[in-house]
């Protein structure tokens, strides 16, 4: 019920939002604000129920804190059901706190309809939590297109020079590939109930089934493309860096921080899960993939002078490392893949914050035109070294625990792909400092235009977003114990599913 | 001819009454909100006859012409309403179109009884009636208020290919007459068991040229010419009538033929239909890409939905899926009606302060979200229904189809939808995109009360049954079970 009321929250919060800015325009960002804080106190309650081992001491084996199962369209066995573990809290908690981030650094930003813009951000938020909440396949496919339009409206109306073009690319894409998904999720509901069991589309009564081994390879990329280009591996990524160049800072914060996560987090809950033989069939092509985008999102980062894609880049290099850590799918390199995914979510969110803001101030994003912004902004520089620092996998921060665990987890399987990924490591540090010196280090900018902008430090507003984001990634790079102990069960519970269906995984465990 | 049977006509019977009745108000009286208000009360009236015959009478054949059954309540219900919904808007629409605009309510009422009787129709006499019917009332509505030329070149269009392909069908039906001695759907099915080879070309060339006929009449590829053309000279509200009700009639009367008489045993048709589905969503959506007309984008757009409409009916050829194809045709109907009334209810409202021709410039709909939120919003909740983007009943539409094609095995029609909603999120997004941007026009945009009532009613159907589609889901498959 909690998850459903969350939902709700959101959903009417967008409305009212919109609705009030005929009233006053200071408004809407208010009620968003407020609306995130209920939605965060409701999911805050779920921390509070009784933990795993407890439970497990109880005698109740199962992961999920809470299950929510309402028939919906009887006639294809299709439930409104939502459920939540580990993982999902992990992930809802993240949306939430980026969605705070998002409403703060969309600040002042946005002067034009303020309210509609709440509205939309409001409703991608919710189809996001309920992408990460949803159970039933038609109901997690509902969510996943219902975050994509607000996403598109963002982008189309509030984003920069080039908005159209970026915003239906990434519709286009998320869209098409989508579609594949359902033919997917149909053909492997029609075929399991070929097999005997009355329709149903709900992820617990599909699991487990024997199919063809050709259909279920041909449903297992159905899924796996969908995904694969959310995340975005090589070579689906290619919507990404137009996206988030033109969208505003508040679009690029929830699509680098969430949108993304979506995909990894399908790739551990459904495409193994569901298809644990077929998957392990193409571990070897995905985690090449993986390793490709590392290496070639790295070298495209580094020759960027568009700082937004720069970091839109790098995004492709860093969920590299999610997309080989779940193939590889040892137990630490999925843990890898979920501490990655979180700390990948804050840094980048936060260097999406910082692009956000030079642009409001300089106009550009140009870093030739840029240089020496230390000097007149030495908080802003200060956080853009440690939010840099933190996403070339600095020891100490969240990045570097995700990234480790994913090579050490991978090691075992491939050693060529892990060396090959663990390169991501050094170039990541040459594009991380070359866009530091360019920007914040060396000589002041000539450009007339740039010199001539008398330029703000960060006020109070966005270091209020911004500490708390500093305060968690040091957090989870020191002591990344408790995310563990959140996850872990819900890993270890999917890790067992797939023991014994597949040579590759068995191999994998040993 | 006893009482019972007069009671299962009944919704006809209402009808045709309530037309005359309008026809003599006409002659006396002219003034439009009492015609549209007849016609909405004999509509309703019609609509709630249909629901009492359905719930309470038998089903049978009333005359060897008539059958009255779940599907054809299905389908009347469904005509009927949408013509209260087009009544509605075309009030809007004429109101400020000067004088004598009764008649354009009369024909619509007329084409709302043929659409009905082709809805009913198990014979290829009431069939042919019923096509007619809509045909001729349709041929004056689309040339009807404009005095500009476009109207009367796409009445023309249409009245001349809309007259050949009836003649296609009419000879069609004599082949296979001449062979099997009967018209009605369900004896020509059991004469045609037993033939000999030349007896069997009769039929198939027969059961081809009446399909070639159809697929003019819905504008499925290669018969699609006349579409853009005619939409755009057509006033809005005709055209919305010409989308839904003529073509809704016509393929509820084509499954009907095709079910009884079973075309499906003919390999050679159902590939053809194959193809004829791949061609309508590939060009369809193809061509919708390079229109600035928001008219041509929707009449293109509406012969790539006749195709992927035509995927579920292709799909139906297989045994295993007949059942889901046949309840995803109907249901994809269910859902193509209520959002392309929506659409071009949208056009109507747009230009119903225009004197001359329909503001369907895409320009003219520049920056509408900052104008007029509410008509915005509506629109682009058509558009995305169209383009099957979730929450909106479009999507449970596509949903189907798919479902139907997956059942059935047909990967081939299902990359041809995959391919067209690509492109087709293109053309949509382009319009609503459009929406979003500046203008500095500030001519106002006035919002009728009547049509602005009617198209909200739809806008919120169509979330409200995109989201909780149950009972629409529940009905529509105990009519498709009732038909196998």
């Amino acid at each position: 019920m909690i998850m459903l009321l969350t939902i709700l929250t959101l959903f009417i919060g967008g409305l009212v939002a919109w609705s009030i800015e005929a009233w006053n325009k200071d408004l809407p960002r208010w009620i968003s604000v407020g609306t995130c804080i209920i939605a965060s106190i409701l999911i805050a309650t779920l921390y509070f129920q009784p933990t795993q081992q407890e439970l497990m001491l109880a005698g109740v084996s199962s992961t999920w804190y809470e299950v929510l199962s309402i028939p919906w369209i009887p006639r294809f066995g299709i439930g409104f059901v939502l459920a939540i573990d580990g993982l999902s809290l992990l992930m809802v908690s993240l949306t939430l706190f980026l969605g705070f981030i998002a409403i703060l650094s969309s600040w002042d930003e946005i002067d034009r309809r303020p309210g509609f813009f709440q509205f939309n951000l409001m409703w991608t938020l919710a189809g996001v939590v309920g992408v990460f909440v949803a159970l039933d396949l038609f109901l997690f496919f509902f969510f996943w297109e219902v975050m994509l339009i607000p996403m598109y409206l963002l982008i189309a109306i509030w984003g920069h020079e080039n908005k159209a073009y970026a915003a239906m690319k990434f519709f286009l894409f998320t869209q098409v590939s989508g579609l594949i998904m359902l033919v997917a999720i149909l053909a492997l509901v029609l075929g399991v109930a070929g097999t005997g069991v009355p329709l149903t589309f709900n992820y617990f009564d599909l699991m487990g089934h024997q199919l063809g081994e050709g259909l279920s390879f041909w449903l297992m990329c159905g899924f796996f493309v969908a995904f694969v280009v959310k995340l975005p591996g090589f070579p689906f990524h290619t919507w990404l860096p137009d996206a988030h160049t033109q969208a505003p800072t508040a679009a690029s914060v929830l699509l680098a921080g969430i949108l993304l996560k979506t995909g990894a987090y399908g790739l551990i809950r459904f495409t193994v899960p569901l298809f644990p033989e077929a998957a392990a069939d193409i571990a070897g092509v995905a985690m090449t993939l993986g390793a490709i985008s590392i290496v070639y999102g790295a070298l495209l980062a580094f020759a960027q002078t568009d700082f937004k894609r720069l970091v839109a880049y790098s995004s492709v290099s860093h969920m590299g490392f999610v997309l080989v850590g779940v193939f590889a799918w040892t137990e630490l390199s999925i843990q890898g893949s979920v501490m990655q995914m979180v700390a990948h979510g804050l840094s980048t969110a936060a260097l999406f914050m910082i692009a956000g803001a030079l642009q409001h101030r300089l106009h550009t994003r140009d870093m030739t035109r840029m240089g020496g912004i230390w000097h007149s902004a030495p908080r802003m520089g200060a956080v853009a070294m440690f939010f840099i620092i933190a996403s070339l996998g600095m020891p100490g921060l969240g990045n570097f625990v995700g990234e480790f665990l994913i090579l050490l987890g991978a090691f075992s399987i491939n050693k060529t792909i892990t060396v090959i990924a663990t390169m991501g490591l050094i170039t990541g540090a040459v594009y991380g400092l070359i866009a530091m010196q360019r920007v914040f280090q060396g000589q002041k900018s000539s450009d007339p235009e740039i010199s001539g902008i008398k330029f703000g430090d960060f006020g109070s507003r966005e270091m209020a977003a911004m500490i708390p984001m500093i305060i968690a990634l040091t957090w989870i790079g020191v002591y990344p114990q408790p995310v563990f102990d959140l996850v872990d069960p819900v890993l270890a519970s999917l890790y067992e599913l797939t023991l014994g269906t597949s040579s590759q995984w068995i191999g994998a465990s040993q | 001819m006893n009482t019972l049977d007069l009671f299962a006509l009944l919704p006809l019977i209402i009808l045709t009454t309530s037309i005359i009745l309008v026809m003599l108000v006409i002659a006396f009286a002219r003034n439009l909100a009492l015609t549209c208000l007849l016609c909405c009360i004999g509509l309703a009236s019609t609509l709630l006859s249909i629901a009492w015959v359905g719930s309470s009478a038998d089903s049978g054949y009333v005359t060897p012409l008539i059958l009255v059954d779940a599907y054809s309540t299905l389908f009347s219900g469904l005509i009927v309403a949408a013509g209260i919904f087009i009544s509605l808007i075309s009030y809007s629409y004429l109101k400020h179109r000067g004088e004598n605009q009764d008649e354009f309510i009369l024909l619509l009422m007329l084409s709302t009884l043929g659409a009905v009787t082709l809805a009913h129709s198990a014979h290829f006499v009431s069939f042919i009636l019923g096509l007619e019917l809509v045909g001729v009332s349709l041929y004056a509505m689309i040339s009807y208020p404009s005095k500009g030329l476009f109207g009367l070149e796409a009445a023309l269009k249409y009245l001349i290919l809309s007259g050949v392909s009836s003649a296609f069908i009419l000879f069609g039906a004599a082949m296979m007459f001449a062979v099997l001695g009967t018209l009605s759907f369900s004896e020509m099915a059991s004469s045609a068991q037993a033939q000999s080879t030349i007896e069997h070309w009769f039929i198939l060339i027969g059961t081809t040229m009446v399909l070639a006929g159809i697929g003019f009449k819905l504008s499925l590829v290669p018969f699609h010419m006349w579409t853009p053309d005619v939409y755009e000279g057509a006033p809005a509200p005709a055209t919305a009538l010409l989308a839904t009700i003529s073509k809704g009639g016509i393929f509820a009367a084509l499954l009907r033929f095709f079910l009884s008489f079973d075309g499906y045993q003919y390999n050679l048709i159902t590939e053809s239909l194959f193809w004829i589905a791949i061609l309508s969503i590939v060009i369809g959506n193809v061509l919708a890409l390079m229109q600035t007309k928001i008219k041509r984008v929707l009449a293109y757009s509406s012969i790539a939905h006749l195709g992927y409409l035509m995927v579920a009916f292709v799909s139906a050829s297989i045994l295993s899926g007949k059942q889901l194809a046949i309840e995803a045709s109907i249901f994809f109907l269910f859902a193509y009606f209520i959002t392309t009334i929506g659409a071009f209810g949208v056009v109507a409202i747009m230009s119903c302060e225009s004197q001359g021709s329909d503001k369907d410039e895409i320009s003219h709909y520049q920056g509408l979200f900052w104008r007029r939120p509410l008509l915005a919003a509506f629109f682009s909740a058509m558009l995305l229904s169209l383009a099957g983007i979730p929450l909106t009943l479009g999507f449970v539409g596509k949903f189907y189809i798919v479902a139907a094609g997956v059942e059935s095995e047909l990967w081939a029609l299902l990359v041809a939808v995959v391919i067209g909603s690509g492109i087709g999120l293109f053309y949509y997004l382009r319009i609503i995109f459009s929406m979003t941007t500046h203008t500095d026009s500030d001519e106002p945009i006035a919002i009728p009360a009547t049509g602005g009532w009617a198209l909200g009613t739809l806008a919120f159907l169509l979330v409200y049954l995109g989201v909780y589609p149950t009972q629409v889901v529940d009905w529509v498959s105990s009519v498709a079970k009732s038909m196998i």
